[in-house]
């Protein structure tokens, strides 16, 4: 009794929750494009060639290397191993695949024991349909820029004593967070931020397949602040053609809303404001701004593109509000106060202004 | 009850401003592929109201039945940890900086729960619960990496409603997953107007006057200026145009804090500012706005000489508050620091006469 109880509540009886759930859903659910469209095969993937090369050569029987992918979000690395993993492995991908993310705990001791007795498991060279495989496992370690650096020690041991039988890659946004010796382990690729154009030929190929009715200017408004991130824009396009109705035709203002784009007048007040050279119309300003509730990178990101283009400045000037952006986008990634950041570069924009 | 919960919009057809952006976010509740959301915008702009609509329109009346409840949670270490939670049926909702640097295994574990757990109801009318975690801008990194995958793993039967002051401290990874939300601070005129609607929903005459200057002690905060018109009512009623406007008590406490720095640069009065910064801090008002509030109070009376290089040393001793955890050491260096250039501007202006 108690266990049926339990099992219910946790789902840990699929099949009854399934009749459950398909006796009510008859239409076809809707999902999120961005798990609808994530690549099923490694051809799937834009660009990043050089990991799509080493795994489809994986593909046709050679040797797989440790992997490092690295890059920023939503440029395809989970969705490129998960893609090949499901290609070599078939039906058999949930016994070959571990796949360990940083909401797992993976203290020293989960390394040593979860991993080890995974990678101890032989793996065949056949599937259970006759069909060759490769003769090993892969654990992906997802978002191990999160790791411990004790842990990271204790991962760099297992995947020496582990090459026998088990492939690892290793997935994260930032790779200086990684320790040097196990870097040193894995064939490293970097993976870019998507080209604007690609992401734009993505997008279009989505609308198409979803009925969705998008203009090029549109479309362009949109990848333009994705910053080469996919998934970013793919949200943001199901997000304005479910926003605006039923009619599914999306115009620029709403893109503009969504993606959360700061008006121009804001930027170039922003530099009025600071030459007049005064300190409390300033702060009143960054006040009005922050009560509008815009991004404060997105701020920065913005405004350093008006001010390496404007004819307002010398290049001396540039260099040394250019260098107080750098500064103050640190800062604020890094938890500081928006209010108190930008009145600084602000106040160093005046700086700039005087010695004009 | 008080007002501002008294009369909080409970479904978008009632909320008063930016109607547009409720038509759009209604459209949004209407399909299975409902969105993670990431919610942005000033205290009180009507973040969290508009959360309780969107659960309203997704699951009818039953969101309001609220419970609270306590969970327990047990870290790697061991450490047994407690939160309080709000529930529904349909929903959760936590705030997971109430456990500190332990806001990690929250957050999982809290995820896990939730996804796992199917709605058998064979009539709910959504496959999906929502998870509403509040002030995330306070998570630690380390509990924003562990969302990432977890946020897409487990979109099928758990959606996630974050909700942050700052979105710039909100990690690109999560904004990245979710459909990002800005919520401005209502305008003074929008809230002046939504005093006056709700002095007329309590019988109350509110003179344009008074209703004026509360709108513009609020802060654009909607909640504030709500809790100052209540006070005014009990303090005086029937109002008047000119009487007193009562300011948080804490906004005065800083703006004494600050004139005693401003008279007198010494160990003395340093050890008295440290004993207020205390005093802030115990009353659980955030570091950040103490050092907004003071730095704002500092530089009213700083002469343009310095007022740069204040505002500099301010930045920098933020940024360094804003990593560490204490928040007092930094608020009192940076004291001194504005003491020594003040001074010095002080002694520079004498010798000159
Ligand atoms: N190179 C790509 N080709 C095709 N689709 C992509 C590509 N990169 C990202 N996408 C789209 O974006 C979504 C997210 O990609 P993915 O999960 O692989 O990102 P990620 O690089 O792992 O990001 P994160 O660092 O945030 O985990 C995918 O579902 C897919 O729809
Ligand atoms: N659209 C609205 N119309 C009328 N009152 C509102 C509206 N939005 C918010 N409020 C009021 O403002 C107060 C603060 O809103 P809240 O949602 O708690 O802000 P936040 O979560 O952004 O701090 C609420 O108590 C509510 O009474
Ligand atoms: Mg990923
Ligand atoms: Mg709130």
């Amino acid at each position: 009794m108690e266990g049926f109880l339990k099992s219910g509540k946790l789902g840990e009886n699929p099949e009854k929750t399934m009749i459950i759930m398909k006796s009510k859903t008859k239409k076809p659910k809707p999902v999120h494009w961005v798990e609808k469209y994530r690549p099923k095969t490694i051809s799937d993937v834009v660009e990043q060639t050089e990991a799509v090369n080493v795994l489809e050569q994986c593909l046709t029987g050679a040797d797989l290397p440790n992997l490092l992918f690295y890059g920023p979000p939503g440029s395809g690395k989970t969705s490129t191993i998960l893609a090949a993993a499901r290609q070599l492995f078939g039906d058999m991908y949930k016994d070959r695949i571990l796949e360990l993310n940083a909401s797992d705990e993976r203290g020293i001791q989960v390394i040593r024991d979860k991993v080890k007795n995974f990678s101890q498991l032989t793996a065949s060279g056949v599937r259970p349909d006759g069909k060759p495989c490769p003769p090993f496992k892969i654990i992906i370690l997802d978002e191990a820029d999160s790791m411990t650096h004790a842990a990271q020690a204790a991962l760099r041991r297992t995947i020496e004593k582990e090459t026998k039988t088990t492939r690892f890659c290793l997935i994260c946004n930032y790779i200086s967070r990684i320790i040097e010796p196990l870097t040193s382990r894995c064939t490293k690729f970097r993976f870019k931020p998507l080209n604007e154009y690609l992401i734009i030929e993505r997008l279009s190929f989505i609308c198409d397949k979803e009925g969705v009715k998008c203009d090029d200017a549109t479309l362009n408004a949109l990848v333009e602040t994705s910053n080469g991130d996919m998934r970013r824009a793919i949200t943001c396009l199901q997000s304005c053609a479910k926003l605006n109705g039923p009619n599914r035709k999306i115009t620029i203002e709403s893109v503009l809303d969504v993606t959360g784009v700061v008006p121009n007048i804001w930027l170039f007040n922003f530099l009025k404001v600071c030459k007049k050279l005064n300190l409390s119309k300033l702060q009143c300003f960054i006040e009005k701004i922050m009560f509008e509730a815009y991004s404060g990178s997105q701020i920065l990101d913005q405004l350093n593109e008006v001010i390496v283009n404007s004819d307002d400045f010398n290049d001396k000037q540039k260099a040394v509000i250019g260098a107080k952006l750098g500064e103050v986008s640190f800062r604020l990634l890094e938890g500081g106060s928006e209010f108190i950041h930008l009145l600084d570069l602000g106040t160093t924009v005046m700086k700039a202004y005087a010695i004009a | 009850m008080l007002w501002a919960d008294k009369y909080r919009p409970k479904d978008f057809s009632n909320l008063d401003y930016y109607k547009e952006q409720a038509a759009n976010l209604k459209n949004l509740t209407k399909d299975g592929d409902f969105p993670h959301l990431l919610m942005y915008g000033p205290l009180g702009a009507g973040k969290k109201t508009r959360i309780m609509c969107i659960l309203r329109e997704l699951f009818g009346p039953g969101v309001e039945r609220l419970k609270m409840e306590v969970m327990n949670f047990i870290t790697p270490s061991n450490k047994k940890l407690e939160i309080m939670t709000i529930n529904s049926s349909h929903h959760i909702e936590v705030n997971p900086s109430d456990v500190g640097i332990y806001d990690r295994v929250v957050v999982m574990d809290i995820i896990k729960n939730v996804a796992q757990s199917q709605q058998l109801n064979a009539n709910a009318t959504r496959d999906f619960k929502v998870i509403v975690l509040t002030d995330v801008d306070a998570l630690t990194k380390d509990a924003q990496h562990a969302l990432r995958r977890t946020m897409e793993k487990y979109i099928s039967n758990c959606r996630i409603i974050l909700c942050a002051t700052s979105v710039s401290r909100v990690i690109p990874a999560i904004r990245s997953r979710c459909l990002c939300i800005r919520i401005p601070a209502p305008t003074e005129e929008t809230i002046i107007e939504i005093l006056q609607n709700t002095c007329k929903k309590e019988d109350l005459k509110l003179p344009s006057e008074l209703a004026k200057r509360i709108a513009e002690v609020s802060n654009r905060n909607l909640r504030r200026a709500l809790l100052i018109c209540e006070a005014c009512k009990v303090e005086q009623y029937p109002f008047t145009d000119n009487q007193k406007v009562p300011e948080p008590d804490w906004q005065v406490f800083i703006k004494k804090t600050a004139d005693k720095i401003l008279q007198n640069q010494s160990v003395e009065t340093l050890s008295k500012v440290r004993e207020d910064l205390y005093e802030l801090l115990t009353n659980d008002i955030p570091s950040d706005i103490i050092f907004k509030t003071m730095l704002g109070e500092l530089l009213k009376k700083c002469d343009a000489s310095i007022s740069a290089r204040v505002v500099e040393e301010a930045a920098r001793h933020e940024h360094r508050m804003a990593q560490g955890n204490k928040a007092i050491f930094h608020l009192e260096s940076f004291v001194v620091k504005f003491m020594y250039i003040y001074q010095s501007m002080m002694q520079e202006m004498f010798a000159e006469f």
